[in-house]
Protein backbone atom coordinates (compact mmCIF):
# COMPACT_ATOMS: atom_id res chain seq x y z
CA UNK A 1 0.00 0.00 0.00
CA UNK A 2 0.86 3.47 -0.73
CA UNK A 3 2.26 5.49 2.09
CA UNK A 4 -0.45 8.57 1.52
CA UNK A 5 -3.41 6.32 1.60
CA UNK A 6 -2.08 4.13 4.06
CA UNK A 7 -1.68 6.93 6.85
CA UNK A 8 -4.93 8.66 6.46
CA UNK A 9 -6.66 5.58 7.15
CA UNK A 10 -5.01 4.63 10.13
CA UNK A 11 -4.79 8.21 11.62
CA UNK A 12 -8.44 7.80 11.42
CA UNK A 13 -9.06 4.05 12.63
CA UNK A 14 -5.79 4.09 15.35
CA UNK A 15 -6.53 8.04 16.32
CA UNK A 16 -10.24 7.07 18.22
CA UNK A 17 -9.19 4.11 19.31
CA UNK A 18 -5.94 5.51 21.31
CA UNK A 19 -7.78 8.74 21.90
CA UNK A 20 -10.57 6.63 23.46
CA UNK A 21 -8.24 4.28 25.75
CA UNK A 22 -6.59 7.55 26.25
CA UNK A 23 -9.77 9.32 27.67
CA UNK A 24 -11.09 6.30 29.62
CA UNK A 25 -7.56 6.23 31.29
CA UNK A 26 -7.19 9.65 31.87
CA UNK A 27 -10.75 11.17 32.56
CA UNK A 28 -13.10 13.04 30.62
CA UNK A 29 -11.28 16.29 32.22
CA UNK A 30 -8.11 15.62 30.22
CA UNK A 31 -9.41 14.51 26.87
CA UNK A 32 -7.11 17.39 25.31
CA UNK A 33 -4.50 15.73 26.87
CA UNK A 34 -5.24 12.40 24.85
CA UNK A 35 -5.96 14.00 21.89
CA UNK A 36 -2.30 15.63 21.87
CA UNK A 37 -0.67 12.27 22.64
CA UNK A 38 -2.75 10.62 19.88
CA UNK A 39 -1.75 13.33 17.53
CA UNK A 40 1.76 12.79 18.65
CA UNK A 41 1.92 9.35 17.60
CA UNK A 42 1.49 9.93 14.63
CA UNK A 43 3.50 12.96 14.12
CA UNK A 44 6.11 10.56 15.23
CA UNK A 45 4.93 8.06 12.19
CA UNK A 46 5.33 10.35 9.80
CA UNK A 47 8.82 11.80 11.27
CA UNK A 48 10.07 8.16 10.56
CA UNK A 49 8.58 6.26 8.34
CA UNK A 50 9.27 8.03 5.54
CA UNK A 51 12.83 7.16 6.29
CA UNK A 52 13.18 3.72 8.05
CA UNK A 53 10.41 2.37 6.03
CA UNK A 54 6.74 1.34 6.85
CA UNK A 55 7.10 -1.23 9.93
CA UNK A 56 5.75 -4.74 9.60
CA UNK A 57 3.16 -4.30 12.40
CA UNK A 58 2.11 -0.37 11.81
CA UNK A 59 -0.67 -1.05 14.26
CA UNK A 60 1.70 -2.47 16.77
CA UNK A 61 4.10 0.07 16.26
CA UNK A 62 1.83 2.92 17.15
CA UNK A 63 0.43 1.64 20.32
CA UNK A 64 4.16 0.89 21.49
CA UNK A 65 4.80 4.71 20.50
CA UNK A 66 1.44 5.66 21.97
CA UNK A 67 2.64 4.18 25.27
CA UNK A 68 5.90 5.49 25.40
CA UNK A 69 4.42 9.07 24.68
CA UNK A 70 2.28 8.53 27.54
CA UNK A 71 4.76 7.84 30.01
CA UNK A 72 6.78 10.36 28.88
CA UNK A 73 4.29 12.58 29.42
CA UNK A 74 3.63 11.37 33.06
CA UNK A 75 7.39 12.13 33.70
CA UNK A 76 7.01 15.53 32.34
CA UNK A 77 3.58 16.25 34.26
CA UNK A 78 4.71 14.80 37.65
CA UNK A 79 1.72 16.81 39.02
CA UNK A 80 -0.94 15.29 36.73
CA UNK A 81 0.59 12.09 37.00
CA UNK A 82 0.15 12.55 41.15
CA UNK A 83 -3.50 13.40 39.78
CA UNK A 84 -4.30 10.44 37.64
CA UNK A 85 -2.31 7.73 39.06
CA UNK A 86 -5.00 6.49 41.27
CA UNK A 87 -7.30 6.08 38.35
CA UNK A 88 -4.90 3.90 36.60
CA UNK A 89 -3.89 0.38 37.66
CA UNK A 90 0.03 0.40 38.13
CA UNK A 91 1.21 3.77 36.64
CA UNK A 92 4.93 3.83 38.22
CA UNK A 93 6.47 6.78 37.08
CA UNK A 94 9.54 5.25 37.13
CA UNK A 95 9.10 1.71 35.93
CA UNK A 96 8.79 0.47 32.70
CA UNK A 97 5.90 -0.70 33.21
CA UNK A 98 2.64 1.62 32.34
CA UNK A 99 -0.96 -0.05 32.57
CA UNK A 100 -2.41 1.37 28.81
CA UNK A 101 -4.47 -1.47 27.87
CA UNK A 102 -4.74 -1.33 23.94
CA UNK A 103 -6.40 -4.71 23.69
CA UNK A 104 -9.30 -5.28 21.18
CA UNK A 105 -11.82 -5.37 24.02
CA UNK A 106 -10.67 -2.81 25.99
CA UNK A 107 -10.55 -0.47 22.75
CA UNK A 108 -14.22 -1.30 21.62
CA UNK A 109 -15.17 -0.67 25.52
CA UNK A 110 -13.74 2.93 25.35
CA UNK A 111 -15.59 3.50 22.47
CA UNK A 112 -18.64 2.48 23.45
CA UNK A 113 -18.23 4.39 27.01
CA UNK A 114 -16.74 7.78 25.29
CA UNK A 115 -20.10 7.17 23.01
CA UNK A 116 -22.30 7.12 26.31
CA UNK A 117 -20.43 10.06 27.77
CA UNK A 118 -20.14 12.65 24.67
CA UNK A 119 -24.00 12.18 23.96
CA UNK A 120 -24.83 13.26 27.36
CA UNK A 121 -27.81 15.07 27.59
CA UNK A 122 -26.17 17.75 28.90
CA UNK A 123 -23.75 18.76 25.81
CA UNK A 124 -25.87 20.73 22.88
CA UNK A 125 -26.70 17.97 20.16
CA UNK A 126 -24.61 20.08 17.57
CA UNK A 127 -21.61 19.42 19.65
CA UNK A 128 -21.59 16.39 20.31
CA UNK A 129 -22.01 15.45 16.81
CA UNK A 130 -18.74 17.39 16.53
CA UNK A 131 -17.14 15.71 19.11
CA UNK A 132 -17.91 12.55 18.15
CA UNK A 133 -16.59 13.23 14.63
CA UNK A 134 -13.64 14.29 16.12
CA UNK A 135 -12.74 11.75 19.54
CA UNK A 136 -14.44 8.57 18.17
CA UNK A 137 -14.17 8.82 14.59
CA UNK A 138 -10.92 10.53 14.09
CA UNK A 139 -11.78 13.19 12.13
CA UNK A 140 -9.49 16.00 11.80
CA UNK A 141 -10.83 19.73 12.24
CA UNK A 142 -10.45 20.50 8.81
CA UNK A 143 -12.82 17.57 7.34
CA UNK A 144 -15.46 18.27 10.36
CA UNK A 145 -15.39 22.28 9.08
CA UNK A 146 -16.20 20.78 5.59
CA UNK A 147 -18.66 18.60 6.60
CA UNK A 148 -20.72 21.54 8.22
CA UNK A 149 -19.65 23.81 5.67
CA UNK A 150 -17.92 26.26 8.23
CA UNK A 151 -14.94 26.87 8.90
CA UNK A 152 -11.81 25.42 11.06
CA UNK A 153 -12.15 28.46 13.67
CA UNK A 154 -15.84 27.25 14.30
CA UNK A 155 -15.30 23.89 14.74
CA UNK A 156 -12.62 24.55 17.10
CA UNK A 157 -14.57 26.65 19.37
CA UNK A 158 -17.59 24.04 19.20
CA UNK A 159 -15.40 21.37 20.28
CA UNK A 160 -13.46 23.49 23.06
CA UNK A 161 -17.14 24.79 24.45
CA UNK A 162 -17.68 21.05 24.63
CA UNK A 163 -15.06 19.56 26.26
CA UNK A 164 -15.65 22.15 28.54
CA UNK A 165 -18.79 21.42 29.46
CA UNK A 166 -17.92 17.67 29.76
CA UNK A 167 -15.24 19.10 32.50
CA UNK A 168 -17.32 21.05 34.26
CA UNK A 169 -20.23 18.45 34.65
CA UNK A 170 -18.00 15.98 35.59
CA UNK A 171 -19.39 13.11 32.99
CA UNK A 172 -17.76 9.37 33.83
CA UNK A 173 -16.78 7.38 30.94
CA UNK A 174 -18.72 4.34 31.89
CA UNK A 175 -21.52 2.18 30.57
CA UNK A 176 -24.79 4.20 32.08
CA UNK A 177 -26.26 1.86 34.72
CA UNK A 178 -29.20 -1.22 33.56
CA UNK A 179 -31.85 1.59 34.72
CA UNK A 180 -30.61 4.44 32.68
CA UNK A 181 -29.14 2.60 29.87
CA UNK A 182 -33.05 2.93 27.30
CA UNK A 183 -33.00 6.46 28.09
CA UNK A 184 -29.38 7.26 27.22
CA UNK A 185 -29.34 5.38 24.37
CA UNK A 186 -31.95 7.44 23.07
CA UNK A 187 -29.87 10.41 23.35
CA UNK A 188 -27.01 8.26 21.73
CA UNK A 189 -29.62 7.42 18.66
CA UNK A 190 -30.25 10.74 18.11
CA UNK A 191 -26.88 11.87 17.84
CA UNK A 192 -26.03 8.89 15.32
CA UNK A 193 -28.92 9.47 13.46
CA UNK A 194 -27.91 12.82 12.82
CA UNK A 195 -23.94 12.32 12.24
CA UNK A 196 -25.27 9.79 9.48
CA UNK A 197 -27.57 12.78 8.36
CA UNK A 198 -24.91 15.42 8.31
CA UNK A 199 -23.10 12.98 6.14
CA UNK A 200 -26.19 12.16 3.45
CA UNK A 201 -27.30 15.48 2.91
CA UNK A 202 -24.35 17.49 3.91
CA UNK A 203 -23.95 19.48 0.37
CA UNK A 204 -20.09 19.50 0.59
CA UNK A 205 -18.81 18.98 -2.41
CA UNK A 206 -16.66 16.09 -1.42
CA UNK A 207 -18.46 12.59 -1.72
CA UNK A 208 -16.04 10.73 -0.39
CA UNK A 209 -16.04 12.66 2.99
CA UNK A 210 -20.21 12.95 3.05
CA UNK A 211 -20.06 8.93 2.40
CA UNK A 212 -16.83 8.62 5.29
CA UNK A 213 -19.65 10.11 7.98
CA UNK A 214 -22.38 7.55 7.29
CA UNK A 215 -20.26 5.00 7.34
CA UNK A 216 -19.02 6.10 10.92
CA UNK A 217 -22.00 6.88 12.08
CA UNK A 218 -23.19 3.20 11.04
CA UNK A 219 -20.38 1.56 12.41
CA UNK A 220 -20.86 3.25 16.07
CA UNK A 221 -24.49 2.27 15.69
CA UNK A 222 -23.04 -1.37 14.68
CA UNK A 223 -20.83 -0.88 17.91
CA UNK A 224 -24.17 -0.54 19.88
CA UNK A 225 -25.87 -3.92 18.32
CA UNK A 226 -22.99 -5.94 19.12
CA UNK A 227 -23.11 -4.91 22.80
CA UNK A 228 -25.54 -6.77 24.30
CA UNK A 229 -27.28 -4.45 26.76
CA UNK A 230 -27.77 -1.76 23.86
CA UNK A 231 -28.55 -4.71 21.09
CA UNK A 232 -32.34 -3.22 21.40
CA UNK A 233 -34.47 -3.13 18.85
CA UNK A 234 -34.46 0.59 18.04
CA UNK A 235 -31.38 0.21 17.78
CA UNK A 236 -31.64 -2.42 14.55
CA UNK A 237 -33.91 -0.07 13.52
CA UNK A 238 -32.05 2.63 13.16
CA UNK A 239 -29.52 0.57 11.41
CA UNK A 240 -31.61 -0.61 8.72
CA UNK A 241 -32.47 3.06 7.99
CA UNK A 242 -28.99 3.82 7.49
CA UNK A 243 -28.60 0.41 5.18
CA UNK A 244 -31.53 1.45 3.23
CA UNK A 245 -30.40 4.87 2.79
CA UNK A 246 -26.60 3.72 2.01
CA UNK A 247 -27.80 1.72 -0.75
CA UNK A 248 -28.42 4.36 -2.80
CA UNK A 249 -24.51 6.25 -2.38
CA UNK A 250 -23.30 4.88 -5.84
CA UNK A 251 -26.38 5.80 -7.56
CA UNK A 252 -26.63 9.35 -6.11
CA UNK A 253 -23.56 11.09 -6.97
CA UNK A 254 -22.75 12.21 -10.44
CA UNK A 255 -19.04 12.18 -11.99
CA UNK A 256 -18.33 15.57 -10.73
CA UNK A 257 -19.65 14.50 -7.19
CA UNK A 258 -23.00 15.99 -7.54
CA UNK A 259 -26.20 14.86 -6.05
CA UNK A 260 -28.43 12.90 -8.61
CA UNK A 261 -31.97 13.26 -6.81
CA UNK A 262 -33.78 10.08 -6.33
CA UNK A 263 -36.10 10.25 -9.25
CA UNK A 264 -33.16 10.40 -11.51
CA UNK A 265 -31.42 7.81 -10.28
CA UNK A 266 -30.34 4.61 -12.02
CA UNK A 267 -31.67 2.06 -9.73
CA UNK A 268 -29.86 -0.61 -11.17
CA UNK A 269 -26.99 1.30 -9.58
CA UNK A 270 -28.94 0.69 -5.88
CA UNK A 271 -26.52 -1.52 -3.47
CA UNK A 272 -29.54 -4.60 -2.86
CA UNK A 273 -26.35 -6.76 -0.69
CA UNK A 274 -27.15 -3.32 1.77
CA UNK A 275 -31.20 -3.40 1.02
CA UNK A 276 -31.20 -7.01 2.09
CA UNK A 277 -28.89 -6.27 5.40
CA UNK A 278 -31.53 -3.23 6.21
CA UNK A 279 -34.11 -5.83 5.72
CA UNK A 280 -32.76 -8.16 8.01
CA UNK A 281 -31.94 -5.86 10.33
CA UNK A 282 -35.46 -4.73 10.10
CA UNK A 283 -36.91 -7.78 10.89
CA UNK A 284 -34.68 -8.09 14.00
CA UNK A 285 -36.24 -4.81 15.02
CA UNK A 286 -39.14 -6.14 15.01
CA UNK A 287 -38.95 -7.93 18.47
CA UNK A 288 -40.53 -5.91 21.51
CA UNK A 289 -43.17 -3.68 21.98
CA UNK A 290 -41.69 -0.20 21.32
CA UNK A 291 -42.57 1.43 18.10
CA UNK A 292 -39.83 4.00 18.02
CA UNK A 293 -39.50 6.90 14.74
CA UNK A 294 -36.47 4.75 13.80
CA UNK A 295 -38.49 1.39 12.88
CA UNK A 296 -41.07 3.58 11.08
CA UNK A 297 -38.41 5.54 8.70
CA UNK A 298 -36.67 2.90 8.34
CA UNK A 299 -40.03 1.14 6.95
CA UNK A 300 -40.63 4.06 5.05
CA UNK A 301 -37.04 3.70 3.57
CA UNK A 302 -37.58 0.46 3.32
CA UNK A 303 -40.61 1.35 0.12
CA UNK A 304 -38.00 4.25 -1.09
CA UNK A 305 -35.75 0.63 -2.24
CA UNK A 306 -38.68 -0.40 -4.42
CA UNK A 307 -38.98 2.33 -7.39
CA UNK A 308 -41.98 0.99 -8.65
CA UNK A 309 -45.05 3.05 -8.11
CA UNK A 310 -48.07 0.47 -6.59
CA UNK A 311 -51.54 1.62 -4.66
CA UNK A 312 -50.21 -0.35 -1.97
CA UNK A 313 -46.77 1.34 -1.36
CA UNK A 314 -48.00 4.54 -1.18
CA UNK A 315 -51.19 3.69 1.22
CA UNK A 316 -48.36 1.95 3.54
CA UNK A 317 -46.03 5.22 3.23
CA UNK A 318 -48.98 7.43 3.97
CA UNK A 319 -49.93 5.19 7.10
CA UNK A 320 -46.08 4.88 7.83
CA UNK A 321 -45.93 9.07 8.08
CA UNK A 322 -49.17 9.05 9.87
CA UNK A 323 -47.79 7.18 12.51
CA UNK A 324 -44.63 9.24 12.60
CA UNK A 325 -45.90 12.13 12.86
CA UNK A 326 -47.80 11.16 15.47
CA UNK A 327 -44.86 9.80 17.60
CA UNK A 328 -41.92 12.89 15.74
CA UNK A 329 -43.21 15.52 14.19
CA UNK A 330 -40.87 17.14 11.87
CA UNK A 331 -41.43 19.79 9.02
CA UNK A 332 -40.03 17.63 5.98
CA UNK A 333 -42.25 14.63 7.25
CA UNK A 334 -45.24 16.74 7.20
CA UNK A 335 -44.38 17.47 3.40
CA UNK A 336 -43.42 13.85 3.12
CA UNK A 337 -46.64 12.65 4.26
CA UNK A 338 -48.60 15.18 1.89
CA UNK A 339 -46.79 13.85 -1.29
CA UNK A 340 -47.95 10.55 0.07
CA UNK A 341 -51.39 11.51 0.24
CA UNK A 342 -51.52 13.19 -3.07
CA UNK A 343 -50.17 9.60 -4.21
CA UNK A 344 -53.06 7.95 -2.81
CA UNK A 345 -55.71 10.52 -3.00
CA UNK A 346 -54.79 12.96 -5.70
CA UNK A 347 -53.56 16.52 -5.82
CA UNK A 348 -56.64 18.39 -5.15
CA UNK A 349 -56.86 16.69 -1.59
CA UNK A 350 -53.37 17.07 -0.71
CA UNK A 351 -53.22 20.45 -1.69
CA UNK A 352 -56.09 21.34 0.25
CA UNK A 353 -53.91 19.20 3.22
CA UNK A 354 -50.54 21.25 2.41
CA UNK A 355 -51.97 24.75 2.86
CA UNK A 356 -53.18 23.91 6.65
CA UNK A 357 -49.68 23.05 7.28
CA UNK A 358 -48.42 26.49 7.18
CA UNK A 359 -44.98 26.31 6.79
CA UNK A 360 -43.97 29.10 4.55
CA UNK A 361 -40.73 30.31 5.94
CA UNK A 362 -39.54 26.59 4.23
CA UNK A 363 -38.74 26.32 0.71
CA UNK A 364 -39.26 22.60 0.64
CA UNK A 365 -42.87 23.44 1.38
CA UNK A 366 -43.43 25.62 -1.76
CA UNK A 367 -41.77 23.13 -4.06
CA UNK A 368 -44.33 20.68 -2.81
CA UNK A 369 -47.02 22.95 -3.46
CA UNK A 370 -45.62 23.75 -6.67
CA UNK A 371 -45.24 19.57 -7.80
CA UNK A 372 -48.76 19.24 -6.59
CA UNK A 373 -50.17 22.12 -8.77
CA UNK A 374 -47.98 20.92 -12.13
CA UNK A 375 -50.50 18.74 -13.56
CA UNK A 376 -53.71 21.22 -11.97
CA UNK A 377 -52.83 24.76 -12.44
CA UNK A 378 -49.13 25.12 -14.28
CA UNK A 379 -49.22 29.18 -13.69
CA UNK A 380 -49.70 28.28 -10.02
CA UNK A 381 -47.25 25.60 -9.93
CA UNK A 382 -44.73 27.99 -11.88
CA UNK A 383 -45.29 30.64 -8.28
CA UNK A 384 -44.94 28.30 -5.89
CA UNK A 385 -41.43 27.01 -7.55
CA UNK A 386 -40.30 30.68 -8.36
CA UNK A 387 -41.01 31.10 -4.52
CA UNK A 388 -39.29 27.78 -3.39
CA UNK A 389 -36.34 28.96 -6.08
CA UNK A 390 -36.03 32.35 -4.15
CA UNK A 391 -35.46 31.04 -0.70
CA UNK A 392 -33.33 28.34 -1.06
CA UNK A 393 -30.04 28.29 -0.18
CA UNK A 394 -27.87 25.39 -1.74
CA UNK A 395 -26.96 25.41 -5.26
CA UNK A 396 -28.72 21.99 -5.35
CA UNK A 397 -31.82 23.14 -4.18
CA UNK A 398 -31.84 26.28 -6.32
CA UNK A 399 -30.54 24.29 -9.61
CA UNK A 400 -33.77 21.57 -8.94
CA UNK A 401 -36.32 24.57 -8.90
CA UNK A 402 -35.08 25.65 -11.99
CA UNK A 403 -35.72 22.50 -13.49
CA UNK A 404 -39.19 22.02 -12.11
CA UNK A 405 -39.99 25.82 -13.71
CA UNK A 406 -38.15 24.42 -16.97
CA UNK A 407 -40.08 21.31 -17.42
CA UNK A 408 -43.39 22.94 -16.47
CA UNK B 1 -51.80 27.22 22.38
CA UNK B 2 -53.80 25.34 24.64
CA UNK B 3 -55.63 21.33 24.92
CA UNK B 4 -58.50 20.09 23.77
CA UNK B 5 -59.85 16.49 24.05
CA UNK B 6 -62.42 16.01 21.02
CA UNK B 7 -64.53 12.73 22.74
CA UNK B 8 -66.51 10.33 20.25
CA UNK B 9 -70.22 9.60 21.33
CA UNK B 10 -71.53 6.82 19.52
CA UNK B 11 -75.39 7.03 18.70
CA UNK B 12 -75.37 3.66 18.51
CA UNK B 13 -71.81 2.08 19.27
CA UNK B 14 -73.21 -1.79 18.89
CA UNK B 15 -74.09 -1.54 15.28
CA UNK B 16 -71.68 -4.06 13.22
CA UNK B 17 -70.57 -3.17 10.62
CA UNK B 18 -68.74 -4.98 7.91
CA UNK B 19 -64.86 -5.76 7.98
CA UNK B 20 -64.51 -3.93 4.93
CA UNK B 21 -66.70 -1.13 6.31
CA UNK B 22 -64.70 -1.20 9.37
CA UNK B 23 -61.38 -0.86 7.67
CA UNK B 24 -62.44 2.03 6.01
CA UNK B 25 -63.21 3.90 9.00
CA UNK B 26 -60.01 2.55 10.34
CA UNK B 27 -58.36 4.06 7.54
CA UNK B 28 -59.96 7.16 7.59
CA UNK B 29 -59.30 7.70 10.93
CA UNK B 30 -55.54 7.04 10.74
CA UNK B 31 -55.53 9.74 7.82
CA UNK B 32 -57.38 11.87 9.86
CA UNK B 33 -55.00 11.78 12.66
CA UNK B 34 -52.21 11.98 10.51
CA UNK B 35 -53.60 15.25 8.82
CA UNK B 36 -53.52 16.68 12.48
CA UNK B 37 -50.09 15.38 13.31
CA UNK B 38 -48.68 16.67 10.10
CA UNK B 39 -49.52 20.20 11.24
CA UNK B 40 -47.63 19.10 14.79
CA UNK B 41 -51.01 19.84 16.69
CA UNK B 42 -51.67 16.18 17.48
CA UNK B 43 -51.19 15.13 21.34
CA UNK B 44 -52.22 11.67 21.98
CA UNK B 45 -55.56 9.86 21.88
CA UNK B 46 -57.41 6.18 22.52
CA UNK B 47 -60.06 4.45 21.27
CA UNK B 48 -62.21 2.33 23.98
CA UNK B 49 -63.09 -0.93 23.80
CA UNK B 50 -66.22 -1.70 24.85
CA UNK B 51 -64.68 -5.43 26.37
CA UNK B 52 -64.76 -5.36 29.73
CA UNK B 53 -66.62 -2.14 30.47
CA UNK B 54 -67.94 -1.48 33.82
CA UNK B 55 -69.97 1.28 35.41
CA UNK B 56 -69.37 1.66 39.33
CA UNK B 57 -72.59 3.44 41.19
CA UNK B 58 -72.48 5.65 43.81
CA UNK B 59 -73.19 3.00 46.63
CA UNK B 60 -70.27 1.04 45.01
CA UNK B 61 -72.44 -1.86 43.33
CA UNK B 62 -70.16 -2.66 39.95
CA UNK B 63 -72.35 -3.43 36.84
CA UNK B 64 -71.42 -4.68 33.63
CA UNK B 65 -71.36 -2.10 30.70
CA UNK B 66 -72.17 0.46 28.77
CA UNK B 67 -72.14 -2.66 25.85
CA UNK B 68 -73.02 0.51 23.38
CA UNK B 69 -76.15 0.10 22.71
CA UNK B 70 -77.60 2.79 25.15
CA UNK B 71 -77.32 5.98 23.51
CA UNK B 72 -74.16 8.20 23.77
CA UNK B 73 -71.58 6.04 24.35
CA UNK B 74 -68.31 7.10 24.36
CA UNK B 75 -66.00 5.41 21.92
CA UNK B 76 -62.62 7.18 21.88
CA UNK B 77 -60.80 10.00 22.07
CA UNK B 78 -57.88 12.50 20.72
CA UNK B 79 -56.40 15.51 22.19
CA UNK B 80 -55.20 18.66 19.98
CA UNK B 81 -53.76 21.19 20.10
CA UNK B 82 -55.13 24.63 18.93
CA UNK B 83 -54.87 28.14 19.05
CA UNK B 84 -58.98 28.69 19.92
CA UNK B 85 -61.83 26.52 20.74
CA UNK B 86 -62.97 27.34 17.10
CA UNK B 87 -59.14 25.58 15.58
CA UNK B 88 -60.31 22.54 17.48
CA UNK B 89 -63.67 22.40 15.97
CA UNK B 90 -62.52 22.54 12.68
CA UNK B 91 -60.66 19.45 13.72
CA UNK B 92 -63.74 18.12 15.16
CA UNK B 93 -65.04 18.51 11.79
CA UNK B 94 -62.99 16.08 9.93
CA UNK B 95 -63.65 12.93 12.32
CA UNK B 96 -64.52 10.18 10.07
CA UNK B 97 -67.07 9.27 13.12
CA UNK B 98 -69.61 11.69 12.10
CA UNK B 99 -70.74 9.92 9.06
CA UNK B 100 -72.55 7.97 11.19
CA UNK B 101 -75.91 9.32 12.18
CA UNK B 102 -76.36 10.89 15.30
CA UNK B 103 -72.77 10.64 16.48
CA UNK B 104 -71.30 13.34 17.51
CA UNK B 105 -67.98 15.06 18.94
CA UNK B 106 -67.81 16.81 21.70
CA UNK B 107 -65.23 19.42 22.22
CA UNK B 108 -63.70 20.14 25.93
CA UNK B 109 -60.80 22.37 26.60
CA UNK B 110 -58.53 20.71 28.72
CA UNK B 111 -57.72 22.70 32.11
CA UNK B 112 -53.88 23.73 32.37
CA UNK B 113 -53.41 22.97 35.88
CA UNK B 114 -52.06 26.37 36.16
CA UNK B 115 -54.99 27.43 38.58
CA UNK B 116 -56.78 29.09 36.09
CA UNK B 117 -59.33 26.97 35.41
Amino acid sequence: MEQPALIPHLFRTEFRKITAVLCKAFGIENIAVAEDIAGETFLSALEVWPYKGIPENPVAWLYLVAKNKTRNYLLRHQHFAEKIAPQMKAVATDSEQLDINLSEKNITDSQLQMLFAICHPAIPVEAQIGLALRILCGFGIPEIANAFLTNKEVINKRLFRAKEKLRDEKIPIEFPPPTEINQRLDAVLTTLYLLFNEGYYSESQDAVLREDLCLEAMRLTYLLIAYEATNQPEVNALFALMCFHASRFEARKSDNGEIILYHDQDETRWNQELIGRGAWFLHRASEGQRLSRYHLEAAIAYWSTQKNDTPEKWEQVLQLYNRLLQVAYSPIAALNRTYALAKVYGAAIAITEAEKLKLENNHFYFALLGELYSSINPNKAREHFQRAYEMAITETDKRTMRQKIDML
Amino acid sequence: MQEFILIFRHEDGHKIASPEQNQIWMKQTMDWIGGIAAQNKFVGGNGLPFADAKVVHANRTVTNGPFGEIKETIGGYIIVKAGSVEEAVEFAKGCPILQGDGNTVEVRQIAKGDGVH
